[in-house]
């Protein structure tokens, strides 16, 4: 039963109150049952943001092969959940973000442990595609995995009693498509906005389009490839911290669809959901950009662990 | 614009009738093909003993079950979910499809190169898309998984599908040197410079 945990709602986790700030302690077997079934609910379910998207497109396409093309994608995501079945057989790289919040006890090493075994038993149990090969023998181990795979990225919040673990399965059309300028600071702004508009030129039909076009300014070169990753995968609605970088996302969404790419680049007025930004200070001597999109099979799925329980989400 | 309905394989003259913005739908047997497939066929000389003479190839690398064989799953897989992947990393490949195994229909998304457009008029041959990130339904239109051979290369083997009204999906490639993907490029570059000016990017 798929979704049994989250009808049930809620499981145990145990408490500690309070001694030495600890306000949750997790338990690992939990998390890699979640990150199990993070695995599979983000390949059938599409976030509600991305659905709306959809719609948003739909509504103002106005070029009858991009209108029967986002028909037919609109279709799928009701098929798939309906049959319960993949939106896409790209089952990704899978990348499993991390928020461990001040008042939670983890032990680290443990926890990465955790989210393999959690990502291994989605492949082989469901079982689905393992997409993950090694770089140079191109051996397939089946379970999606393989050295520094599953991505795990772990940050630190100041909610205290919150573990969340969002998982995110990175098709590769669109990964395939991402690319890294290190403009010097004379060629400004404009070599940003330049870098964008010819990355969405150059990808064409190939990342599956209709896309969020991930921006990454700034930083050094691998932080802003990250950043770029990050805002791709950044849910529709949601705005950069940073008013300098949220300023652009409007502007640039606008200029990336006047330029008529269309839904799997046949064409049309819906080349990309938005363009999303996300800055980081960088070097005076650096103007660094990066691109990296996320295909219109926007998947995401998130786990949530309180003291109340564990619930699953977007 | 027309439809056309083809049961598999099909002739020369039939494919060489087909203009981009027409719609095809294919019946009977359906090839799926990967990267590693390709690499291992035409890069070290493998061959299969599948037949592809007058057949479509679609780019994919499904997600499979394994099951004990019935007449439902004749070579032991059932589809779980059937889709399609870039075409563009296989260009290369399309000449060596068409000459050395006759295939005459190559379907994906994203589409083909000047190569493949140009291999396509000489042989006589269509791209077909089909759309990315459609599995979940596109799967409702396989049947069965009749066989495989190559399966060390799993999920990249030579499968063969039996399909049920595979479509419609769209010429955007035909035998007539006419690409809607060169088109739609040719018209977007054709807007850079606008879209540089709506940014106040200067030079």
């Amino acid at each position: 039963m798929l979704f049994a945990a989250c009808a049930n709602g809620r499981s145990s986790v145990s408490v500690r109150s309070l001694l030495n700030g600890v306000q949750m302690k997790v338990d690992l077997k939990q998390v890699e049952d979640a990150c199990k079934e993070l695995y599979i609910r983000a390949l059938k379910l599409l976030p509600p943001d991305i659905k709306q998207g959809f719609e948003r497109l739909d509504r103002d396409e106005t070029d009858a092969t991009a209108k029967a093309v986002l028909g037919t994608m609109i279709r799928n995501i009701a098929v798939a959940e309906d049959t319960r079945n993949l939106l896409c057989q790209d089952t990704g790289i899978p990348i499993y973000n991390v928020a461990i919040g001040a008042g939670v006890e983890v032990p680290g090493h443990e926890l990465k442990q955790a989210i393999v075994r959690g990502c291994e038993r989605a492949t082989r149990e469901h079982p689905i595609r393992s997409s993950v090969v090694h770089p140079l023998t191109r051996v397939n181990q089946h379970t999606s995995s393989g050295r520094l795979v599953p991505v795990i990225n772990i940050d630190f919040v100041p909610d205290a009693d919150t573990l969340s673990i969002e998982m995110i399965p990175k098709g590769s059309g669109s990964e395939n498509n991402s690319w890294l300028k290190m403009a010097i600071p004379a060629e400004g702004v404009d070599a940003i906005k330049t870098f964008v508009i010819d990355c969405v030129l150059d990808a064409g039909g190939k990342t599956c389009p209709p896309t969020i076009v991930g921006v990454g300014i700034g930083g050094t070169a691998d932080l802003c490839i990250h950043l770029s990753k990050v805002a791709a995968t950044r849910p529709l609605g949601s705005r950069c911290a940073d008013p300098e970088g949220a300023k652009l996302e409007p502007e640039l969404s606008r200029a990336v669809n006047e330029l008529g790419v269309g839904p799997q680049g046949l064409g049309g007025d819906s080349t990309s959901f938005a363009v999303h930004v996300e800055t980081a200070a960088t070097h005076i001597t650096m103007n660094p950009v990066a691109v990296n999109m996320q295909c219109h099979s926007a998947r995401r799925a998130r786990a949530t662990f309180t003291p109340r329980g564990l619930e699953y989400g977007f | 614009m027309a439809h056309f309905d083809f049961q598999m394989p099909v002739t020369e003259e039939q494919v060489r009738k087909l203009r981009v913005n027409d719609t095809v739908t294919l019946y009977g047997t359906l090839y799926g093909i990967r990267d590693a497939t390709q690499i291992h066929m035409f890069d070290r000389g493998r061959k299969t003993r599948f037949d592809l003479n007058g057949h479509a190839v679609i780019h994919t690398a499904p997600n499979v079950r394994r099951v004990d064989k019935t007449d439902a799953a004749p070579c032991g897989y059932a589809p779980i979910c059937i889709g399609t992947t870039t075409s563009d990393r296989m260009e290369r490949f399309t000449r060596p499809l068409m000459s050395e195994c006759g295939v005459r229909i190559i379907i994906g998304k994203g589409g083909l190169r000047e190569g493949s457009l140009t291999a396509f008029k000489e042989i006589g041959g269509v791209y077909l898309a089909v759309i990315g990130g459609a599995a979940a339904l596109e799967t409702t239109w396989i049947e069965v998984i009749e066989d495989v051979d190559l399966d060390d290369l799993n999920p990249e083997s030579l499968w063969r599908f039996r399909v049920k009204g595979f479509g419609p999906l769209l010429v955007s490639m035909d035998s007539h040197g006419e690409s809607l993907y060169t088109q739609v490029n040719k018209a977007a570059r054709e807007k850079r410079a606008a879209a540089l000016a709506s940014l106040g990017v200067k030079r």
